[in-house]
């Protein structure tokens, strides 16, 4: 049994009145890729400040790293690299400086973040914007050197809270790049996403959050086959005969049947084969699709298509 | 761990000194112009028995040295605390280090008073040039204003940390700073002030400052006021210290 580095039990957040977190379990064990997905206001973002140790939990049991983190949070948090959603840069300072300072906050000696510095800077592809202030870097870079920054300790866990959100699909792939390296590595990642392909490209196990609760655990396969059907065909109808359509598949597939304004998606263990089924029908759509499930179809079903703002 | 966040406004300093340098020291060298010689010529001239018969600018100088430092202490402690919060969030990146919300208020603190005594001696230097003081404990003025400043900075912080809004630091500026720079024996003795109005500035901080700078340049302070003086000023620094341990705790550990 791999070692675990954090265990949560009956773990809770309020503030006032309100609760974030309600009485959430996990484990994470060294050398994983841990994600915690969730719709906003999931509570994600609170458990991943009590792993952090900046905040203190409510209610429940969190031990890090065989620590008790309200007790021991300097300690722990000298083990912990962070990512936070939103960049915490100096954009007065150099890239480089940025990287000196932060190993400064850690207590290292001016050689050892040096030479650390120079190596993370190459290892996030910013050597050549090394002297430059991070004022103007791009939204990628930013988080790069973000990333480069919460390694400066080398440290035990590595927090992500929304690594690649507001990125370019370009930056994106950079960053996943640079945490599959991290990963394979062996450093211990923890994030949290609301996008279902970087779920699914670096987590190798994960919880999905919905109303401060956990609704659903495992790995990315194991949350398809449990959730999901292994396919989903998708459909679109002339808008006329949509309703209609939609109406007739639903005595068709009653259980796995999803009706959105211009589509009817059937979750089915074999997409052609129920595309002649619902031709048998006598309905003929517009288009149609087969494929297979993937998390965002778990992540619908578990979370509901409402809007959340 | 304090020592850890000092070095990091000691980083930011290297690159931003140069802007600063010139609102810090310039800002107290036209008031002392513009006062000590301007003002002072003409209030010279009618005789200065009031004043206890020094000139004008050995009047005004030593209070100058106050009123700057009081300046330096409070801008310090407002935008650059809230802004560490608010804006380049550089207060969270240090939270999830090992530094306490207390080492990082600490830090940035003694940032602070290294900031208000490099001002501090600089217009002291001046002030000795220009003639403005005429004792040799002057030079305590240095410890002095720095006690001053940062009677004025942690608990400015303090409440720094508390704020949604930078709004509230023109409140701060209008409604402490300025009348306060105006009111507290300043640019003139308290005697001129109606009996309350008095007993009202002998409450203030800054009234404590000036007097102690003003008995150490003119050579006139006693060992007694100058234990009210200091007292004073630690007493509040202290539990602007304490506070600060607080309010920087709420805001950065919830």
């Amino acid at each position: 049994m791999p070692e675990v580095l954090v265990r949560a039990r009956g773990l809770t957040k309020q503030f006032g009145g309100f609760t974030a977190v309600d009485g959430i379990d996990f484990d994470l064990y060294r050398g994983e890729a841990f994600g915690f997905l969730g719709p906003n206001g999931a509570g994600k973002s609170s458990t991943m400040r009590m792993i952090g140790c900046v905040s203190p939990p409510s209610g429940g049991q969190l031990t890090i790293l065989d620590s008790d983190p309200v007790r021991d949070g300097p300690a722990i948090r000298a083990r912990l690299g962070v990512v936070p959603q939103e960049d915490t840069l100096d954009v007065e300072l150099t890239v480089r400086e940025n990287l000196l300072v932060y190993g400064r906050y850690f207590g290292l000696p001016k050689k050892v973040i040096r030479e650390r510095a120079d190596a993370l800077l190459e290892f996030v592809q910013l050597t050549d914007r090394a002297h430059d202030k991070v004022e103007p870097l791009s939204g990628g870079m930013k988080r790069r050197l973000t990333i480069a920054r919460s390694l400066i300790n080398e440290p035990d866990i590595l927090l992500l809270d929304e690594p690649s959100t507001g990125l370019d699909p370009q930056a994106r792939h950079v960053v996943w790049d640079r945490l599959y390296g991290l990963k394979q590595r062996g450093v211990t990642l923890i994030l949290t996403t609301h996008y279902m392909d970087e779920a699914e490209q670096l987590c190798d196990r994960l919880v999905v959050m919905d109303h401060a609760t956990i609704v659903a655990a495992g790995t990315p396969r194991e949350l398809i086959e449990t959730y999901s059907t292994p396919e989903v065909l998708e459909l679109r109808f002339t808008p006329d005969c949509h309703e209609q359509g939609a109406g007739k598949l639903r005595d068709l597939y009653p259980e796995r049947i999803e009706a959105t304004a211009d589509r009817v998606m059937l979750y089915v263990s074999d997409g052609d084969e129920a595309l002649k089924r619902v031709r048998g029908l006598g309905l003929e759509p517009s288009s149609s699709f087969a494929r297979r499930s993937t998390l965002e179809d778990v992540f619908l079903h578990l979370t509901g298509r409402r809007l959340i703002d | 761990m304090t020592i850890r966040a000092l070095a990091y406004w000691l980083t930011v300093y290297k690159r931003t000194w140069r802007a600063s340098i010139w609102s810090s020291f310039l800002g107290p060298l036209l008031y002392l112009g513009a006062m000590g010689f301007g003002l002072g010529s003409l209030v010279n001239a009618h005789g200065t028995a009031q004043l206890g018969g020094v000139t004008y600018l050995q009047f005004v100088g030593p209070a100058i040295l106050a009123v700057q430092a009081m300046q330096t202490g409070i801008m310090e402690s407002t935008y650059p605390v809230f802004g560490s919060v608010k804006w380049n969030k550089t207060y969270y990146a240090a939270q999830a280090t090992p530094l306490t919300p207390a080492g990082i208020f600490r830090g940035h603190l003694l940032f602070n008073a290294a900031r208000i005594t490099m001002n501090s001696a600089v217009y002291l230097i001046v002030m000795w040039a220009f003639g403005a003081a005429r004792s040799p404990w002057v030079i305590l003025g240095l410890p002095a204003a720095t006690l001053l400043g940062l009677a004025f900075a942690a608990p400015t912080a303090a409440w720094a940390m508390t704020l949604k809004s930078e709004a509230s630091f023109n409140y701060l500026f209008r409604f402490g700073m300025i009348p306060l720079m105006l009111f507290s024996a300043t640019f003139f003795p308290l005697s001129r002030l109606p009996g309350w109005l008095r007993l009202v500035a002998y409450a203030t901080p800054l009234w404590h400052g000036v007097a102690l700078c003003r008995g150490l340049s003119l050579g006139t302070l006693t060992a007694g006021s100058a234990v009210i003086h200091v007292g004073y000023l630690a007493i509040l620094a202290g539990i602007g210290v304490w506070a600060g341990g607080v309010t920087y705790r709420r805001r950065l550990y919830v």
